[in-house]
């Protein structure tokens, strides 16, 4: 067995400290500074936690499919546990999404579940896609071949995403709010400023966590190997 | 050997095996059969025809899913998918092959389901059908791929409808849209597209599911 670890330019501890500052500050923004959604009230600020979960699990999602192609097609061999842990906090993170998203439905439409709601059924369909992920990864013993079933099911996600999206998008009618338009954000000032201070603080702490999960993940691998040698 | 050549030999000899044993396409049409028999109960009376429209998709989806968990038990029981791997042919064609193969059934076992649905529920139109030509191509495609997944792994027959209806949700998507939309026109199209999308990407990926 090769090297089970990667040389990483920002350690553990800095990123640790830097989530820790954003998060605070992104709590600080959004429960502050940001002004009161003239419609919705206090209960819109979900907003900064539901769409910036939201993109966070798509790029969770997305390294994922990207460490599954690395891994098929330069043999890397530390990509395999990369790609899992990443959609580990991918489908963390997509439930998230699930309970943020179901929690502002009810307040502002009254309903805990709408399927006219795009995202939150595009969400449903990829957290039972992903979880199928699991049950794939768990029903086959270590080794190459469930690195390359793991891998190939992970491509599969980063298609069905948009094939899914167009599927909800031509299905449904669309009640969902749209604050990104085709001519840039629907709004400005401190509403931006938070939603970015939000979004960055989300990235870097799932960032985090993927390092964390996967160190411990690795320190898994070099037991069980000293303990087989 | 070229490789339609190869895929042909593959698939004349699943159509071989079937037409001998008559393991999978007598069960997919008593299944089908039966479920529509089980639909006309569980729709209460007056329910409208588009309801039925829509569970005509759950048993193409549900019958097709029978097929599917049939297809790869040969090669597993007699360890043929070691030797058509070791064979000097792309692995794609052993893909394609099945993926033909279960096509073949699939759209026998429709040739008697519809015309039993147009008797028990109500007629079809051209635009359901072409649906269903479109669906299945998608269903045989994507379905084939992931039976070669499960088929190695320990949960096997349990695992593959976990893996295919997310999957297979864009698919119920379009062919409803098909069945019940004024213009079906958009839901073809994203039929198609759909097929075209995931044919590609399990004839480039196949590969690395029946290797190490």
């Amino acid at each position: 067995m090769e090297a089970v670890s990667r040389q990483y330019r920002v350690p553990l501890p800095a990123l640790a400290a830097a989530s820790l500052v954003l998060v605070t500050l992104a709590l600080a923004l959004i429960f502050f500074v940001a002004p009161n959604d003239a419609d919705q009230g206090f209960s819109q600020r979900i907003f900064y936690f539901h769409v910036s979960i939201a993109f966070t699990a798509y790029a969770c999602f997305a390294g994922g499919a990207w460490k599954a192609l690395v891994h098929l097609w330069k043999r890397d061999p530390l990509a395999d546990l990369e790609s899992y842990v990443a959609v580990h906090q991918g489908l963390i993170f997509g439930t998230l999404v699930l309970v943020t998203g179901s929690i502002w439905a009810k307040i502002s439409w009254g309903h805990w579940w709408l399927w006219s709601e795009d995202q939150l059924v595009l969400f449903l369909v990829l957290f039972l896609f992903y979880a199928a992920y699991f049950m794939l990864r768990f029903s086959v013993d270590p080794g190459p071949q469930r690195a390359n079933l793991s891998a190939v099911y992970a491509l599969f996600g980063v298609v069905l995403i948009p094939v899914s999206f167009l599927a909800i998008r031509i299905a449904k009618s669309f009640i969902h709010p749209i604050v990104f338009t085709r001519h840039g954000p629907n709004f400005g000032g401190w509403i931006l400023a938070t939603y970015c201070v939000a979004q960055a603080a989300l990235l870097v702490l799932a960032y985090t966590l993927y390092r964390v999960e996967l160190s411990g993940k690795r320190i898994d691998v070099r037991l069980r190997e000293l303990s087989l040698a | 050997m070229t490789y339609a050549a190869d895929v042909g030999a593959l698939a004349r000899k699943d159509l071989l095996l079937e037409l001998r044993a008559r393991d999978t396409l007598p069960a997919m049409l008593l299944f089908v059969v039966a479920t529509f028999v089980v639909f006309h109960f569980a729709l209460p009376a007056h329910s409208s025809q588009l309801a039925a429209s829509g569970l005509l998709w759950v048993a193409i989806l549900f019958t097709a899913l029978l097929g599917l968990g049939r297809a790869f038990v040969p090669e597993r029981e007699q360890r043929v998918l070691d030797g058509l791997v070791l064979a000097p042919c792309d692995r794609s064609a052993i893909w394609l092959a099945k993926s033909l193969a279960t096509l073949a059934f699939l759209a026998a076992a429709e040739l008697v389901a519809l015309p039993v649905f147009a008797l028990f529920f109500h007629g079809l139109g051209g635009a359901t059908v072409a649906g269903v030509v479109l669906a299945d191509l998608g269903i045989c495609a994507v379905g084939t791929f992931l039976g070669a997944m499960a088929v190695v792994t320990r949960a096997r027959d349990l695992l593959l409808p976990l893996l295919f209806l997310p999957l297979a949700i864009p698919i119920v998507v379009g062919g409803v849209g098909a069945s019940v939309a004024g213009s079906p026109g958009r839901y073809l199209g994203f039929l198609a597209l759909y097929d075209v999308l995931f044919a590609v990407l399990c004839w480039a990926s196949f590969e690395y599911v029946v290797t190490e």
